[in-house]
Formats: structure tokens, C-alpha cells, sequence
């Protein structure tokens, strides 16, 4: 911790122009056009706004956006098996996991028991991304996914079929060095 | 006893058909102007200002209003309804009232009759615009007065107080101009100009004027009247829909009322520099487009500028414009008595 109240070396005077008299109204009058002149070549430079809708600024791989389910690309089986650790390591709570045995003639996942249920309310979520790290088959992964917004609450609560599918637009994804 | 002359040479026909033209053409700069400072002001911040309505946003100001006159219209339970209702009118009565006055071009010969590009040749052409900055005083006064709310009333005390200072100044920097061109009529003012304006012999006098301006049409850095941050809106913080829309107009058009006059006091109106003749239609271009030149120094310190602290205000007025404004005249009356 630095002292108070502050050295004089430490302490950056900027000194105002002086009140009254002719050198007071003098600066003051530069002070005016040089902030007139800021302005002016401000409206030169190139403009900072990202018109959202149409154009999107790409996330980052390790963006945690809207989780995802993932099926086995050769066998199309389900990779969950039902566990319920990523509803065990949810901090806020939001997923509901409910476990269904699988049987020769209606087989859904890769595993001995599959999920019958698996709902996420994304109006709870955190979008911490423990559920990611606590499945064993890195059957739920963060998708890039942020563009949510709905007019119901219960319309935020993603089934299955949903977290299963791909999602209708993609966010744009950053690539390696951008 | 003939206290002012009104020159004018027109048939009556004629007469009514300028005041239909001049109103419609001075009501249409005012969408352009909020657009030009809602644009010009998000240029500077490095944003692209409105650009959803329309193309590049044209039709803003349309939606702007249209929203604004389908708004319910309401007021506090303390308000006085009637001078609550009537304020708004004042401030943009006010402020038409003065485009009457202000020349757009020289005498043109239009359908056989002699017609002087103004609505009227006023012989008081300054003492008419003060009187009716006067007034539009009241409309500022009385609307947040009569609305009976904290904020309306502070910021209508400021206004009373920065108007009637500022007014002073904005006075004794048209003496100087005056003098010089003796005659009091704006278009014997710009008659005067074809040699040179008087931006160069009256610059001090322009500066005054200008930074006067923004006081009285309360566009910032002077806009303490408004002053969103401490006062929520000012005087019109408990208007909305067709009454606000009927002061935002009004704010925008004092502006472009005042840069209408700065054009035909400083800027010599209709005439161009170096000597060039243009034909006699092309005028009123000229007038308009030196506005515009007017309104965007508005618009480029507001988006300058910080707004004034309420003691700096009064200082800046009485102590630095008013003593120069003074100062100007009294040398400008020496020097015309000495080269007469």
C-alpha cells in the first residue's frame, strides 16, 4: 500500500485553464477547438458497431453456449447412458435425468440403461459447463449455441429430441489464430 | 404614427402562396436537421446513428413523430391543465412566427408579379426576432411551470434565468451589424453584404451570436434547461406524446431558426463569395444550404462538449460575452462614425 495522501511525484497534476483574465479566456478558447477538432477526426474513423443480426462476431472454441447431446456417429446409438452425474454436478439444478433400462427390442443407447428423460431448463442454467466435465462419455458437451431467447419460461426447458438435434443456425465459430 | 413599415409588393394571392411555401419548406429542414444530428452526432461517436428505418434510416424521424403523436396523452394530477396544454403552442407558434421574416432571396420576377423571396421585408427585423425569442421564453416557462413538478420547475427557472442572459448578449452582437449596414430591415442587412459579409468585419460580434445561440435555442453545451442527467428532461419532463413532439419540434426549429439568421446577418444570405451571380432561383438554395453548414457547428459541439455547470453558465454570460458583446458595438459605432 502506497501512503496517503500521495507524493508529489506520484500525484499527475493537470492543471485546468485559470479562472478569469485574458490567458484563462485565451486557453479556454484553444481547449474549445481542440476538442472540436477531436470530434471531427473521430467522424473519420472507422466505425466500431457489429449490426448484430446481420453480422455476428464469432465465438471461441471453448465458448460455453447451449449444451448439446451427442449420438455415435457409426451406430447412431445414444452416447447417454443415464447416469445422472451431470444433474449430480449441476449447481443450479436445472437438468432432470430419468433412467430407462434398455432392451433388445428398443435399444437407444450404447450403455445397459439409457435416458427415458433428459431435460435441461436453460432459464436456470449458468452455463457453467460442469455437466460437460462430469459425464463419463462426453455424451453432453457446451455447444456455440447463445441465441435463446424465448417468449415462455416453460419454453426454455430443451428435452431430449432438442438437445439431440443440430441447431437451425450455426454461430459463427472462430477459427485458429483469429 | 407609423411605427414600422412593412415593405411588400405582392398581390394578395401572392402573398398567402409565399406563406404556404415558406411554412412547408421551413417545416421540412427540420426532419433533416434531426436526422443530420442524430447521423452526424453517432458519426462522431464512432456508431452508425439510426439506420433501421427506411434507407440509411431516412424515415426515422417520420416513425419518430408518428410514434410520438399515437402516444395517450396525459398529465400529473398538480399540473394547469390549460397552461399545460397551451405551452407547447407557444414554443412552436414562436418559432414559425420568426421564419417569416428571414430572406431567402433578392425581389423575382414570378408569374408577371415582383416577389420578394421572404415572407415579409419587416423594416425591424431584429427587434421582431427578439420579441418573438421573448415570448417563446414563455413557452418554455409556463410549460414547466404549469406541470407541477420538481424537475419541470427547476429547469424552467434555469430557463427564465439562461434565456433572458443570454438574450442580452445575442442583442448587442446584432448592434455591430446594425450599424454597419444601417438598417434594421434583414434584407437591406443582406443587401449590404454583396461587397463583404460580415463575418469578417463583425467576427467578433459572430462569435458572441453563435455561442449566444446555443444558450437561447438551449441546444447543448447550454441545454441545462433539459439537462437529462440532473433534471430527468426539464421543463418537459411530464410531457409526452403530441405535446413533447410539439416541444422537440419547436427545440429544432429554434435551431434552424437561428441558424437562418446567423446566415443572413454573418454569412450575407443569398449572396455567393467571389463575386459569382447566380441566377436569381438558385437563391434560396444558397440560403438553405449555408443553413445547413449552421446546423451541423450545432450538432458538432454537442457532440463536443460537456454541459455547462450552472454558475459557469452565468459567468461565461455576464462576464465574458456581455462585456465583449458591449465592447464590439462601442468599437464598431467608432469606427463607422470615423470612416462616415
Amino acid at each position: 500500500m502506497s501512503p496517503w495522501p500521495p507524493s508529489a511525484e506520484e500525484l499527475h497534476v493537470v492543471d485546468g485553464p485559470d479562472p478569469g483574465g485574458a490567458g484563462g479566456f485565451y486557453r479556454a478558447f484553444g481547449e474549445t477547438l481542440r476538442g472540436l477538432k477531436t470530434t471531427l477526426r473521430q467522424s473519420v474513423a472507422p466505425i466500431e458497431t457489429v449490426a448484430y443480426p446481420e453480422e455476428k462476431i464469432p465465438v471461441y472454441p471453448r465458448f460455453r453456449g447451449r449444451h448439446r447431446l451427442h449420438k455415435f456417429e457409426d451406430t447412431g446409438l445414444e452416447k447417454c447412458v443415464g447416469c445422472s452425474l451431470c444433474a449430480a454436478a449441476c449447481p443450479s439444478d436445472c437438468i432432470r435425468v430419468v433412467a430407462a433400462e434398455n432392451t433388445p427390442e428398443n435399444r437407444v443407447s450404447a450403455g445397459e440403461r439409457y435416458a427415458a428423460v433428459y431435460e435441461i431448463n436453460l432459464s436456470r442454467c449458468i452455463f457453467c459447463g460442469y455437466c460437460e466435465v462430469a459425464c463419463p462419455f462426453d455424451a453432453i458437451t457446451m455447444g456455440n449455441d447463445y441465441e435463446m431467447s424465448d417468449y415462455n419460461r416453460h419454453d426454455l426447458i430443451f428435452t431430449k429430441e432438442m438437445l439431440l438435434a443440430e441447431p437451425f443456425e450455426r454461430t459463427p465459430l472462430r477459427g485458429e489464430g483469429e | 404614427m407609423i411605427l414600422a413599415n412593412v415593405l411588400y409588393y405582392e398581390p394578395w394571392w401572392m402573398q398567402i402562396a409565399k406563406a404556404v411555401v415558406i411554412f412547408a419548406v421551413g417545416l421540412q429542414i427540420v426532419p433533416v436537421a434531426l436526422m443530420a444530428d442524430r447521423k452526424v452526432m453517432g458519426r462522431m461517436q464512432n456508431r452508425y446513428g439510426p439506420n433501421r428505418v427506411g434507407p440509411f434510416g431516412a424515415l426515422t424521424p417520420i416513425a419518430d413523430i408518428g410514434k410520438l403523436l399515437f402516444k395517450q396523452q396525459f398529465r400529473p394530477r398538480t399540473s394547469i391543465g390549460w397552461l399545460f396544454a397551451i405551452a407547447p403552442l407557444i414554443s412552436i407558434i414562436t418559432a414559425v412566427a420568426a421564419l417569416a421574416i428571414v430572406p431567402f432571396g433578392d425581389v423575382q420576377d414570378i408569374f408577371g408579379t415582383k416577389t420578394g423571396l421572404y415572407g415579409v421585408d419587416a423594416s425591424i427585423g431584429p427587434l421582431y426576432l427578439f420579441a418573438f425569442g421573448a415570448v417563446a421564453f414563455y413557452g418554455i416557462m409556463l410549460g414547466g411551470w404549469s406541470s407541477g413538478s420538481k424537475y419541470s420547475f427547476l429547469g424552467a427557472m434555469r430557463a427564465a434565468a439562461q434565456l433572458i442572459s443570454y438574450e442580452v448578449s445575442q442583442g448587442l452582437a446584432l448592434v455591430g451589424v446594425v450599424m454597419t449596414a444601417q438598417s434594421l430591415s434583414l434584407v437591406d442587412i443582406v443587401k449590404a453584404q454583396a461587397g463583404m459579409w460580415y463575418i469578417v468585419p463583425q467576427f467578433v460580434g459572430f462569435i458572441i451570436f453563435l455561442v449566444a445561440s446555443f444558450a437561447e435555442t438551449n441546444r447543448p453545451p447550454f441545454d441545462l434547461v433539459e439537462a437529462d442527467g440532473e433534471l430527468v428532461g426539464g421543463y418537459n419532463t411530464e410531457y409526452g406524446g403530441g405535446r413533447f413532439a410539439t416541444y422537440y419540434f419547436a427545440e429544432y426549429l429554434n435551431m434552424i431558426v437561428a441558424s437562418f439568421i446567423m446566415v443572413t446577418v454573418f454569412l450575407g444570405g443569398w449572396w455567393l463569395p467571389f463575386g459569382i451571380h447566380p441566377p436569381g432561383w438558385v437563391e434560396p438554395i444558397v440560403v438553405i444550404g449555408k443553413t445547413m453548414v449552421f446546423i451541423f457547428i450545432f450538432v458538432w459541439a454537442r457532440a463536443s462538449f460537456p454541459r455547462l455547470r450552472y454558475d459557469q453558465l452565468m459567468s461565461l454570460g455576464w462576464k465574458v460575452l456581455l462585456p465583449l458583446a458591449t465592447l464590439n458595438a462601442l468599437v464598431t459605432a467608432i469606427i463607422v462614425v470615423v470612416t462616415d
